[in-house]
This record gives structure tokens, C-alpha cells and sequence, in this order.
């Protein structure tokens, strides 16, 4: 089985051996190390990008290869990065909440402890109750079976519905589209008990590794992002390949056909959709600690319509490219952004990057639609096989 | 006649007393007051100025009030404008004039609060000034702040005034004034139930302020006139709160005055004999607490029980501060008439509200229903084309300061421009991708991010004014209640217009033939003789032309700025989804479901917007659940994707 | 792919904006921390500006400590989580002194806990909720003492108000303050049912509801006044919806804390003369030291430029920090920090700024009546207030104080006598 599995997807193995190389030449030229040629920054940086690589293929998986234009996984995403900070929040307040208190004569009551850690976190949005959400914030473990779970039931829900209706092409794209804009308005606002607009912040904190300095955190969080793409890269491969692959495809080529062929599209579709949904939401987890901060602005529609700008960039229907795609257009546009690129004098007017970027990013992704469909995959295939 | 002659006699003793005294000698003796004036304090002055009879005490308090008053470094006051670095001064007793530099003199500056004392204070001198403006402020001043000694005045200037306007309103405030403050209770009846049928604010304030009542509680039976009992059973700790603060009940230990006493009362690590470490729950503290409070230690704690029993000792009552039983009686009665006549004026306010929002919506979607609804291209960048039509109207205003003048040429311009836009993206990009629906949804966000940042660019990110002109300044007032402004109400205008446009085009030219035509069957309508590329691209470049116009207008009664289309796009794709692909009838139908469902969800959660666009959208995603075609679903053939 | 990266590190590590070369041994750093694109690029560009030209100004006049100083821009493009990203790399790969930046609250922080975990030193310009006092920030804008609480009782004494509507965006800042507003209110006598509470989304268009609601209020004849923390474009549509309204000054005050002579300048004020709005700057102050801080920078920016509240805040920041470095004689942050407590420094509004040991400012409050030129015609300004970084108003932050210098803690518990924590919450 895994022969064959391996045998009809050399790329695999390709991809494996390329991230393996990179994540060791990251890691040994980073301060941990002692070389530092990498700053902390921008291994952080490299991590934060692997983990949009995995979601970018999750977002293949449902677009390249289902055929399902979803502009709601970066929601997935956030949902994640919320489940996983709630805990990473709760922790290092309570450790701060019970040093302070244990200075007092009196011990401290159950409920004291949690007013004041309460207080603590909420005490910036002007409030100190623990909303009903955060009923599990002190259980690392259930906080991470909801990175899984919500984001799957999220997604369970809501393509059940959507598809049991026969929902399809843009009309679901635009419902996913105020799906998201419903998650990302409703955290908005303070009352829903995640602190609106200020989001989780201090995630870069791991309680209980206060000693541990950010250096090495953040090589922990690069290659356990990198060893999640990877995982996610083979499963996703495995996935596609099969039989299953197959019907999936079809469903993406002629939906109607597919159904009269006796297969229940639906279940497949519902599938896919919950189980890119489910790995968006582990990336999300390993995001947000190496973000530092998570809020509602990150879910805003417009995330998740990089998304698939990301994907297309790289190349549809193809892991690899949606990898390309996630890696390339993320660091050129800090790049870009940061001021890296050299400003271009044409003499009477100077092109500043940093304002100048979006336009080139914009018209570049409308070449990239017209020209080259198949993006930048495509090309490395032209290269690599044979033209059929 | 004999007005006039108490004017003439008024106007004669002042000018006695001018020669008495100056005004400039009188307002030295208040230098202070008149340099750096305070509400809190200015009213000695008010009230010397209005008893001095000084002939330009009018002049001086107006030109205070306008800021006109300047002060010299020796301080003397004058009147004087600024010209230049220059100050033209006026001499506050004599006139005369003369030119000095600013540099020397610093501006007084009353603030909201002493200008209303002003305007008061001057009311006397101008309500019956020939001036209209004069009198009209005059009756403003004391609709803000009634006075019962404004009642005799004012109803004496009512029967001279020549402006039927300002003679109507002077009767109206004259009924206010009597409501509240006549001097027989039978004229007081009469004031207030002639208010019976009148929303406006003025009038409900005079009801609710005759009706004033303040809490009290006693252990007999309270004494006045009692609006009502109240049940301190609904909220058992807010009531004896209440008797707490009248001092009639000793006060609830709180959690951390327990803390606080148990803290205080520590003996070799044990509080009333329980070791420290066991005080860790609330019951071991209360117990520890109760221990202590049986040494007499502590005060002690008053339990629910304590509670109860003192609250039934009591009673809570409200008693209000007009001390007439039959006056309240009828302000009661005229009250409720009132409040069910207000509630059904704002229900008849929010029908408006969400008429507007809906218009707004329907005009930002109204183009996307003709590219998509009717084309079938996701046009991401619809949003961009509203703000190039925004942008359009503050580029002519630059060139054309003319505000009417220029909104005229900015709605063409408008719509020219995003035509042109239109058709050369419908040209260079959109054309190709036809048979790739999902692809174009790309394509055009690409060139929506890529314009966003052009026009931030070139505009700044600084929100542009784009003002309207003075004709749609105002709002219609059917009521204080029910009040909708004017731009609103074009906008209303604007989109039924559009509608009607569309529709005839759609329906009744040889253009919406073809347009219908290439979009049931392109290739069919080729071989007719139909030219579907140019169908096409006349298609596109109208409904982009038309989110140019909506551009302009909701411009002018929201905000220019780079980021104005992303605001309105996903709305607009939701209101031609739930309208109904493919029908302008739709779009109408979607526009006004979400316009009304918005507001109503504000009405039912008005302190939180964001909650009702939050579950506005989860409506909308349950409606396409179940009906996935839209309000007006499309059917036969073009129903199919 | 794996080979591309080396050049990648090479070109980010080296391509950062630098303005002025320093031929100093040791080169001063300032980082500039401010989004240039993204939507509160509208706000922070100037500021931007505004740093640079502070700089420029420095090294004409010598720079510090005998070196030039270099500005290092970045840009976080409002993107919060950026600024925590961008503040490493600035002081990390940068190697900056110091940071001047953020303007939301939630972009500080996100920039806090790196700043404390690498012990940074940032200055922050903008008026702020309070509740924070971190060791590696100083908070030169407004906390709510210095600019809610005064404005609310201007409202209260001088126009005699008697029922509020406190108008927010639905963010940190308006609910916190509007939290202490609510307390402090009621301590004041306001009843609860006298003060009206609603929020409102960013960029928030339609107004036309609310405005009625406001005026809605007036029917039980109290005098009537609004509390806006409405944020940045938000206030446009506002505005515009109360000039149709024809609410006018004299009936229904309204106050702002965010609408500033920049915001004033996407409007039409003709019929907002006399609304109100409270600062610790405008650029109408009638001083000397402020003529010649517009002249410098219209010639620096553009003629048609204003100035604000945040801009006087940096360049008072900047200059104390600038005296402190001199005092301390070096750059490194514990020294420059001790030595910036007492510094004094002149307002462009007259009277003289105090650093004080919570890190915050004593400044004075001025109240602007806004003029149909989009300006702000000053009608009362107090003598300096300290900031108090802990309300008094709320019961579990009036118990908090910081004291930096002597307790060294920023968050010390009064009652307990203890200090709660010496991170901050973020």
C-alpha cells in the first residue's frame, strides 16, 4: 500500500526531503544554534509561514481538488488560534494571579482566584466576569480537542447545510464569505467575551517555559510547524490519490455526473470541507503562538481571500503549489512591505514599495488568472515532466 | 397703544439711567467675570447688566455672546473684528471707532454654557425686538430653559407679533410655560391636556418635568402626593441598598470585609480559634466571621433573613414634587396618550430607517444585479468602482466650488468614468474568463486591491469631504419623532429612479433585448445578428457606470475614502443573492429584507450595532439554507448554474 | 526552494529604511514604529512624519550625546500581530535605543510583551484608556484623567448637562473609558437611567437612528450632552447626520476625545461650529514655541498640513528623551529610564510637561470649541494634571498605583501593600 502510494506520488517524497533540508538549515543557523546568521524574528517569520503553507493546502485540497471555492477557512484558522490562546491566556494569568496571592495571610478562595484572574484579563476591556466561553480555558488538553473540535463541527453544520441545499459555485464562495464575516463581526464585539477587538495577546508567553527564552521557542514552534506541514503534506497526498481522490476530482470536473454514477456527492463534499476545516485549525493553533496576538481582524473576509489568491498564485490542484504559492506571497510581501525592496527612481516620481506593493501584488494576480492558471506549479511542471 | 407707550416710557427711564452710569464703569466692577466667564458665576453679572437699563446692554451682551468683546492689556473691554494682524474697535459706550493691533488684546470667550445664560438674559430685550431672527432667538432661549417669570412677558409680546410663524410658536411655548408654571390649576389642566396630541420633545419634557418624582422610603405610611409603591421584592439587595444609604438598616458585610475583619483579628495563625490554612472557602470564612462577631469582635453579619424583615418594615414609595394630586392626575393621563402616540411615531421612524438603509443597499447592489445577476461575472472590484465614483464627485467639487452646480456634473462624470473603467476591465480581463466564473472572482479581487491602493496613492488615506449642497442639508421633520434628512430621501429618490431605469432598459429597449438574449444563449443570439461581445461590454460598462453614481451618493452622506467599497461588498453580493440572481426585482426585494431586518434587530439590541449585523448575516445564511435560489428565484432553464 | 532562502535572510536582515548615516563609533538608533499603510495609516503617517522631522531638527542641532541620530522606519501596516514581529526585529536585528510608536491600544499590545521580554524602551503618543503601566513604556499622550474626566466636568459644571450619551466604537478604548465615565457619573449624581450607552463598528455609516435616539433623550427636559469616542472615519457620517439633524451646539453639546483638526479635515464644519472636543494640543494654541513648531512643519510637510494632539505628544517625547540620554550620558534603557523621571519640558500650549515616576505625563487639558475653518477655538484649559495610569473610578484599579522610581513595580496593590506583577497585562 505504501509502495504504491509513494510510487504514484513521487512529489512526496520530493517535498519531504526539501522541507527536512530547510527546516534543519533553519534550525542550524538560528541563535539557538549559536551560528545566528537567522535572527528570532525572522525564524518566527518562517514559522508562521509554514503554517499558512498548511492551511494554503487544506484550501487546495477543497478548492484545487473539490472544486468547493471557500472563502471561510482563514475563519477555521482563527477559531484555532482563538481555542489555543484562551488557554495560553488563562494559564499565564493564573500563574501571575496565584504568585500575587500567595503573598496574603489568608489563602485565597476558589473564587477569588478566579475574580482576579478575571480581572486580569478582561480588566482591559473594562469588564472582570469569566464569560461562559471560557468555562475549559484552564484545561490545556480540552482547549486543544476544540481546535479539532469547533472548527469541525463549525464546518460539519455548516456544509451539511449548505450542500444538503445544493449550494454550489459562487453562490456558496459568497455564503462561506458572510460566514466568516459573521464569526469575524461577532468577536468584534466585546460583550461575545473574547475581548472584541483586542483580541488574545501575549501568546508568545508559554506558561510553564517562562525560563526558556524566545530563541529557542521559537525553533520549538518552527519545526513542530514544520513537522505539522509535513504530516499534513502526506495525509492530504494520501487523501487525493486513492479512489477518494478520484471521486473528488470528478465531483470538481462535473458534479451532476459524478452524482448519477450512484456516488453520494454530498457525503464527500461534506468530507473534504470538515476535514480541511479541521487541519486549518491545528495551523491556526501553531500560528498564533508564534503571532503573539490573535483578533478579529485576522478572520476579516479579506484573509481568506489572500487565501485563495495564494493558492492560485502557486497553482491549483498540484500540494506543492499551494505550498509555493503560501511561501512565496507571504515573504515577498513583508519583504515588499518592510520596507526591503529598493525604491525605484524614475525621476519624476519615485515608486515607494511600501505603497506600491499592493498595486503590484493586485495586477500581478490578475496576470497570474489570465496567463497562467495552472501558476507558478504549473511552470515547475512544465520544467520537471515531460510536456504531454 | 399702550405697549407702545410702555415702551416709550422704558426706553426714556434707560436713557436716564445711561447718564448715570457707563457701561464699560460697570463692567470693570466684573472684570473677571467678563474676561473668563463661568456658568457657575456669571449670573450676578447677567443680573446687574439686565438691572442697570444701560442702552447698549443688548449690543454688548450679543457681541459677547458672538465673541466679539475683546479686552485691552489695561482692561478695558470693546467690540472689535479682527482685520488682518489689526483689530477694528468699536467703544462700548460711545461708538467710536478705531483701529489698534491684536497684539495688545486677548478675546473673550464665553462657552455653550454662559451664551445659553446670555441668550436668557437677553430675552427681554428681544422679544418684541422688529428684528425676526432677534425674537426667534429670544423664544428659543426660553423653550431651552422655562422660567416661570418668562410667562407674564411672553404672553404679553404675543398679540403685536406681526409673523404668523413666530406668533404661532410664541403661543405654542406661552402653552409650555402655562402647563408648568400658571398660577391657577385650572389653567394648568387645560395647558396640559391640550398637549394631549403634540410628540414633540418640548412637549413631552413639560409633561415628565411636571411629573418629577423622587424615591423615598419610611416605616409609616408615606405622606404627599405618591406617584406609586414600590415592591422591593423585585430586587431584594438594590432596595435595602436604598435603606442602608437612608441610614434606617446596618450595612451587608461584603466577601472582602469578611477578608478584611478575619485579616484584623488573626491570633497565633488562627482566626477564632480555625487555623489560617483552612479559611480558604467562603463558608470557613463566614463560620470564622460568625465566631468572631459572637465574641463581639466584629459587627454582625446581616443575613437574608436580617434583610427581608427590614425591607418588610418598610415601605419604598415615589412621590412627586408637585404637591397638587388633580394637576399630576391629568399630566399622568395626557402622558400616556402621548407615550401611545410616540410609540406608533417611531414605529413609523424605523419603517423610514430601514426604508433608507434599504435604499442605500439596494443603490451599492444595484449595479452588481446587472454583472451578476444578470451576466453572471463576480465582480469583486464593484466596491472600487462605488469609490472611483465617490472620488469622481471630490475631484469635480476641487474644480467646481459650486455645490450644486457641481454634484450635477459629478453624476455623469460618474458614471462616465466608471463606464470607462468597466468596459476596458470587461475588455482586458473579464472577457477571457466567461466559461471560468470562479476564476473571475480572482481576477476582479486583484483589481480591487490593486485600485484600494492606487486611490490610496493618489487621494491619501485622509477621508475626503464630499459635501452636499445646502437644498439636502436638512432632514424632513414630520415630528420630533418621526424626522428623516434630505440626502436620505434622495437617495430614496435615486434608487427608485434606477429601478425604473433599469427595468425600462431591460424590458423595453433593443439593448435589454439583446442583453437578455446573449444571456439566455449566446450562441443562438450570434447567429441572430447579435454582436455579443459588444453586448457584453455595454452590459458591464452600465452596471459599473451606475455603482459610479451610487458612489457619488452615498459619498455625500458617508465618507470618500479608499476603503468605502469594501464596506459595501459583501453586503451587496448578500442582497443579490438573497434577492434572486438575475432579477432586478430581486435586488429589491433583497435590499429592503436586509435594510428592515437590520433595523428591526437594532430596535429589539439598540445599545449594539455590531450584534445586529452579527445576526443579520446568520439570518441571511439560514435563508439561503432554505431557499437557495433567492426571494425571487429564477426558473426554467436560467435556474440552472 | 531550500537554497533560495539564504539571499532572502541576507536581504531582510539588511533592508531596512535608513534615513541618516551616522559616523559615530556607536551610532543612536530611534525605531519608528507606525503604520504606513493599512487603515490607520490615515493617523500614523504624520506621526511618521513627525519623527522624522524631530530627528532632522536633532541633528541640525547637534544631535545627541555627539552622535547623529538615525531613524529606522518600519512599517506594521496595521496589521497588529506585525507590530509585535516588527518591534523584535527593530530591536533585535536593528539594534535601536529606543521606539517611538502604535497609535491603537491593541497595536501596543501586541508590542508590549516583546518590549518587556527585551527590555525596550517605547514611547507612546497617543491618548489611552489607562489601566496599564508597563517598566519599557512611557505614555506620553492622555490617560482618562487627563482628557475624559475633565471633559466631563466641563459638561457637568459649565454646561450644566444632566443626562449623557456616551457614543463609542466598539473597542478597547471607548469601553473602558466609557466604564470610568459611567462611575464616575454616578458618583456624581447622574442616575443610571441617564446615561445612554451605545456602540458602533469601525468605519460605522448609519447613523440616522442613533442620532434620533440622542435626541430622544431630551424628552424629559434635562439638558442633553453627547460623549464621543466614536473612532477615526466612523465620526464623518456622525457629523454629518447631526448637521441634518440641525442639532445644534447650544441644544445638545457634543464632546469628542478622537476627532482632532487631521479627522476635521474630511469635513465640512460649518454646522458643527460649537461642538466640542478635549486635548491636551490644538494647533490654535496661541503660544510662541507653537508658531514656530507649525511653521517648521509646514515647511517640512506641505503647507496645507495641521497639527495634533499626537504629534505635540512625540515631540515633547522625543525631546525628553533626548535631555534624559544627555542626563545619563549613554543610551542604554535602565539608565535613560531612571533619568527620564522629573524631566521637564516645554508644551507647545505653554506651561511645562513633567515625566512623572508612573510613567505618564503631567500635561494641561484644553477644551476647543470647533470653528467653521476646521479648527478649534480654545475656550478652557486647566493648569498641568498628572496622568494617572490607575482609575480611581473603577473599585479594583483604584486600590492599583505605579510608582516606577521609588517602588519600582507598575501595578503596586495599595491595600495589600504588594506589588501584583511587574509584566504588564496584555
Amino acid at each position: 500500500m505504501k509502495n504504491t502510494f509513494i510510487a504514484q506520488n513521487p512529489s512526496v517524497l520530493w517535498f519531504l526531503l526539501a522541507l527536512g533540508l530547510f527546516s534543519i538549515g533553519v534550525t542550524a543557523l538560528s541563535e539557538v544554534s549559536g551560528v545566528g546568521v537567522i535572527s528570532t524574528s525572522f525564524v518566527k517569520v518562517l514559522g508562521k509561514m509554514l503554517c499558512l503553507c498548511l492551511i494554503a493546502i487544506a484550501m487546495d485540497v477543497v478548492w484545487g481538488y473539490c472544486g468547493i471555492l471557500s472563502l471561510g477557512h482563514f475563519a477555521f484558522f482563527g477559531i484555532g488560534g482563538y481555542a489555543v490562546g484562551m488557554w495560553l491566556m488563562y494559564a499565564r494569568t493564573e500563574g501571575i494571579v496565584l504568585e500575587s496571592l500567595s503573598t496574603q495571610v489568608i489563602p485565597p478562595t476558589p473564587q477569588e482566584i478566579s475574580d482576579a484572574i478575571g480581572n486580569q484579563i478582561f480588566g482591559v476591556v473594562g469588564s472582570s466576569d469569566f464569560p461562559m466561553i471560557w468555562s475549559f480555558a484552564d484545561s490545556l488538553f480540552l482547549q486543544l480537542l476544540m481546535v479539532v473540535l469547533i472548527p469541525g463541527l463549525l464546518a460539519l453544520v455548516f456544509g451539511w447545510l449548505a450542500f444538503r441545499s445544493r449550494v454550489t459555485g459562487v453562490y456558496l464562495s459568497i455564503l462561506t464569505q458572510a460566514m466568516t464575516l459573521a464569526l469575524s463581526l461577532y468577536l468584534f464585539q466585546n460583550d461575545s467575551g473574547l475581548r472584541g477587538n483586542n483580541g488574545l495577546s501575549g501568546l508568545q508567553n508559554i506558561p510553564g517555559f517562562e525560563a526558556t527564552s524566545q530563541a529557542t521557542l521559537s525553533i520549538a514552534f518552527f519545526l513542530a510547524s514544520s513537522f505539522a506541514l509535513a504530516a499534513g503534506y502526506v495525509f492530504f497526498a494520501w487523501v487525493v490519490s486513492g479512489k477518494m481522490g478520484s471521486v473528488v476530482k470528478g465531483i470538481r470536473d462535473n458534479e451532476a455526473r459524478v452524482r448519477f454514477l450512484g456516488y453520494h456527492v454530498e457525503s464527500y463534499k461534506l468530507f473534504v470541507f470538515t476535514i480541511t476545516a479541521i487541519v486549518s485549525g491545528i495551523a491556526g493553533a501553531l500560528y498564533y503562538p508564534q503571532a503573539g496576538i490573535i483578533n478579529p481582524g485576522e478572520i476579516a473576509p479579506i484573509a481568506s481571500i489572500y487565501l485563495a489568491v495564494w493558492v492560485a498564485i502557486g497553482g491549483r490542484g498540484r500540494l506543492y503549489g499551494a505550498v509555493i504559492g503560501a511561501a512565496l506571497v507571504s515573504l515577498l510581501s513583508s519583504w515588499f512591505t518592510g520596507g526591503g525592496a529598493p525604491n525605484i527612481n524614475l525621476g519624476f516620481y519615485t515608486v515607494n514599495w511600501t505603497d506600491w506593493w499592493l498595486v503590484l501584488l493586485g495586477f500581478s494576480f490578475v496576470a497570474v488568472t489570465l496567463f497562467f492558471p495552472k501558476g507558478i506549479g504549473g511552470l515547475f511542471d512544465y520544467l520537471v515532466r515531460k510536456p504531454q | 397703544m399702550r405697549q407702545l407707550f410702555l415702551a416709550v416710557i422704558l426706553c426714556l427711564t434707560s436713557a436716564m439711567a445711561a447718564q448715570a452710569q457707563e457701561l464699560q464703569s460697570l463692567l470693570q466692577t466684573h472684570v473677571d467675570e467678563v474676561a473668563k466667564p463661568s456658568r457657575t458665576s456669571v449670573s450676578v453679572l447677567l443680573e446687574d447688566l439686565a438691572g442697570s437699563g444701560l442702552p447698549g446692554v443688548a449690543d454688548f451682551l450679543e457681541n459677547w455672546s458672538d465673541k466679539n468683546i475683546w479686552q485691552r492689556d489695561d482692561g478695558v473691554f470693546f467690540i472689535a473684528t479682527p482685520q488682518g494682524d489689526d483689530l477694528a474697535l468699536v467703544d462700548i459706550d460711545s461708538g467710536a471707532q478705531s483701529f489698534a493691533p491684536q497684539s495688545r488684546f486677548q478675546q473673550t470667550k464665553p462657552n455653550g454654557g454662559v451664551r445659553r445664560l446670555i441668550g436668557t438674559a437677553l430675552v427681554q430685550f428681544q422679544l418684541s425686538d422688529p428684528d425676526p431672527a432677534r425674537r426667534a432667538s429670544a423664544i428659543a432661549s426660553i423653550a431651552r430653559k422655562p422660567e416661570a417669570a418668562q410667562l407674564a412677558p411672553l404672553l404679553a409680546a404675543i398679540k403685536d407679533d406681526p409673523d404668523a410663524a413666530l406668533k404661532a410658536r410664541k403661543i405654542q411655548v406661552a402653552n409650555f410655560l402655562s402647563a408648568r408654571f400658571a398660577p391657577d390649576p385650572g389653567d394648568r389642566i387645560a395647558a396640559i391636556n391640550s398637549l394631549s396630541k403634540d410628540t414633540s420633545v418640548e412637549a413631552r419634557s413639560v409633561l415628565n418635568q411636571i411629573l418629577e418624582a423622587s424615591e423615598g422610603v419610611s416605616a409609616t405610611p408615606p405622606e404627599g402626593n405618591i406617584a406609586r409603591i414600590l415592591d422591593p421584592a423585585q430586587d431584594p439587595d438594590g432596595f435595602y441598598a436604598k435603606l442602608v444609604a437612608a441610614g434606617m438598616a446596618p450595612a451587608r458585610i461584603s466577601p472582602a470585609e469578611v477578608r478584611a475583619a478575619l485579616e484584623a483579628n488573626i491570633v497565633a495563625g488562627k482566626v477564632a480559634s480555625i487555623p489560617l490554612g483552612q479559611l480558604d472557602s467562603d463558608d470557613a470564612r463566614l463560620r470564622a466571621y460568625t465566631l468572631l462577631s459572637e465574641e463581639g469582635l466584629v459587627p454582625p453579619l446581616v443575613t437574608d433573613e436580617d434583610r427581608d424583615n427590614a425591607l418588610n418594615a418598610h415601605v419604598f414609595f415615589e412621590r412627586y414634587a408637585e404637591p397638587d394630586p388633580a394637576i399630576t392626575k391629568a399630566a399622568e393621563a395626557t402622558r400616556q396618550a402621548v407615550e401611545q402616540r410616540v410609540a406608533w411615531a417611531q414605529g413609523g421612524d424605523l419603517v423610514l430607517d430601514g426604508l433608507s438603509l434599504a435604499s442605500i443597499y439596494f443603490l451599492a447592489a444595484i449595479g452588481l444585479a446587472i454583472t451578476f445577476g444578470v451576466m453572471g461575472v463576480i465582480n469583486m472590484a464593484h466596491g472600487e468602482f462605488i469609490m472611483m465614483g465617490a472620488y469622481t464627485g471630490y475631484v469635480v467639487q476641487l474644480f467646481v466650488p459650486d455645490y450644486t452646480l457641481s454634484i450635477i456634473v459629478a453624476l455623469p462624470l460618474a458614471f462616465a468614468v466608471t463606464f470607462g473603467a468597466g468596459v476596458a476591465m470587461e475588455r482586458l480581463v473579464i472577457r477571457h474568463l466567461y466559461h471560468r466564473p470562479l476564476e473571475t472572482l480572482l481576477a476582479t479581487f486583484g483589481i480591487s486591491i490593486a485600485l484600494q491602493q492606487l486611490a490610496k496613492n493618489i487621494f491619501g488615506t485622509q477621508a475626503r469631504p464630499l459635501t452636499s449642497p445646502d437644498w439636502l442639508g436638512g432632514a424632513w421633520m414630520i415630528s420630533d419623532v418621526i424626522s428623516i434628512s434630505y440626502i436620505r430621501i434622495a437617495i430614496f429618490v435615486l434608487a427608485l429612479m434606477f429601478l425604473a431605469l433599469i427595468l425600462y432598459v431591460l424590458k423595453r429597449t433593443r439593448l435589454g433585448l439583446e442583453v437578455r438574449a446573449v444571456t439566455q444563449n449566446p450562441g443562438m443570439a450570434a447567429s441572430m445578428g447579435i454582436n455579443p461581445d459588444r453586448i457584453n461590454m455595454l452590459t458591464f460598462g452600465f452596471g459599473s457606470g451606475i455603482a459610479g453614481i451610487a458612489g457619488v451618493a452615498i459619498g455625500l452622506y458617508a465618507k470618500v475614502t479608499s476603503e468605502m467599497g469594501a464596506d459595501y461588498i459583501v453586503q451587496s453580493f448578500m442582497t443579490v443573492v438573497v434577492g434572486g440572481v438575475g432579477n432586478v426585482w430581486g435586488t429589491l426585494a433583497g435590499a429592503s429584507m436586509i435594510g428592515g431586518l437590520q433595523k428591526g434587530i437594532e430596535w429589539l439590541n439598540p445599545s449594539n450595532t455590531l450584534a445586529a449585523q452579527t445576526y443579520m448575516i446568520l439570518f441571511i445564511i439560514l435563508f439561503i439554507q432554505f431557499r437557495p435560489k433567492g426571494i425571487v428565484a429564477p426558473k426554467g432553464r436560467a435556474a440552472a448554474d | 526552494m531550500t537554497l533560495k532562502f539564504p539571499s532572502f535572510i541576507a536581504v531582510a536582515l539588511m533592508g531596512t529604511t535608513t534615513l541618516a548615516s551616522a559616523e559615530c563609533a556607536d551610532p543612536v538608533k530611534v525605531g519608528v514604529l507606525h503604520s504606513l499603510s493599512g487603515t490607520m495609516a490615515i493617523s500614523e503617517t504624520t506621526l511618521k512624519d513627525t519623527m522624522l522631522m524631530l530627528v532632522e531638527k536633532q541633528n541640525a542641532a547637534g544631535g545627541v550625546l555627539g552622535c547623529q541620530i538615525e531613524a529606522v522606519v518600519v512599517d506594521p501596516a496595521s496589521d497588529w500581530p506585525l507590530f509585535a514581529e516588527k518591534a523584535r526585529e527593530l530591536l533585535t536585528v536593528n539594534e535601536v535605543d529606543v521606539i517611538f510608536g502604535s497609535w491603537t491600544s491593541v497595536s501596543r499590545k501586541s508590542a508590549l510583551p516583546v518590549l518587556e521580554e527585551l527590555n525596550g524602551l517605547m514611547f507612546y503618543p497617543v491618548q489611552y484608556e489607562g489601566e496599564e503601566s508597563s517598566r519599557n513604556v512611557f505614555y506620553t499622550g492622555a490617560a482618562p484623567n487627563q482628557q475624559a474626566i475633565p471633559a466631563v466636568d466641563y459638561f457637568l459644571e459649565e454646561l450644566g448637562v444632566e443626562k449623557f450619551a456616551l457614543l463609542g466604537t466598539d473597542y478597547v478604548y471607548p469601553r473602558t473609558t466609557n466604564n470610568i465615565l459611567e462611575q464616575y457619573l454616578q458618583d456624581k449624581g447622574i442616575a443610571a437611567e441617564d446615561i445612554f450607552v451605545n456602540y458602533t463598528p469601525f468605519g460605522h455609516s448609519d447613523w440616522a437612528t442613533i442620532v434620533a435616539e440622542v435626541v430622544a433623550l431630551d424628552a424629559d427636559g434635562k439638558q442633553v450632552g453627547v460623549i464621543s469616542t466614536i473612532n477615526g472615519d466612523a465620526n464623518i457620517g456622525f457629523y454629518k447626520e447631526l448637521a441634518a439633524a440641525d442639532i445644534s451646539a447650544d441644544d445638545i453639546p457634543v464632546v469628542a476625545f478622537s476627532v482632532g483638526e487631521e479627522e476635521l479635515s474630511g469635513l465640512d464644519t460649518t454646522n458643527l461650529v460649537g461642538h466640542l472636543a478635549a486635548w491636551n494640543y490644538f494647533q490654535s494654541a496661541d503660544t510662541p514655541a507653537n508658531a514656530e513648531f507649525i511653521a517648521e512643519w509646514k515647511a517640512f510637510a506641505g503647507e496645507d498640513r495641521v497639527t495634533n494632539d499626537p504629534m505635540e505628544a512625540h515631540y515633547i517625547g522625543f525631546n525628553m528623551w533626548v535631555n534624559a540620554v544627555e542626563a545619563a550620558g549613554t543610551t542604554d534603557v535602565d539608565a535613560v529610564r531612571t533619568a527620564m523621571y522629573g524631566q521637564e519640558f516645554p508644551n507647545l500650549t505653554g506651561g511645562t510637561a513633567v515625566m512623572l515616576p508612573n510613567h505618564h505625563l503631567a500635561k494641561p487639558v484644553l477644551i476647543g470649541e470647533i470653528t467653521a475653518d476646521g479648527q478649534f477655538d480654545i475656550i478652557s484649559q486647566t493648569a498641568e494634571v498628572p496622568g494617572d495610569a490607575w482609575t480611581d473610578f473603577l473599585p479594583a484599579s483604584a486600590v492599583l498605583m505605579s510608582d516606577w522610581k521609588d517602588l519600582g513595580c507598575g501595578m503596586y496593590n495599595t491595600e495589600t501593600k504588594t506589588c501584583v506583577q511587574l509584566t504588564s497585562n496584555y
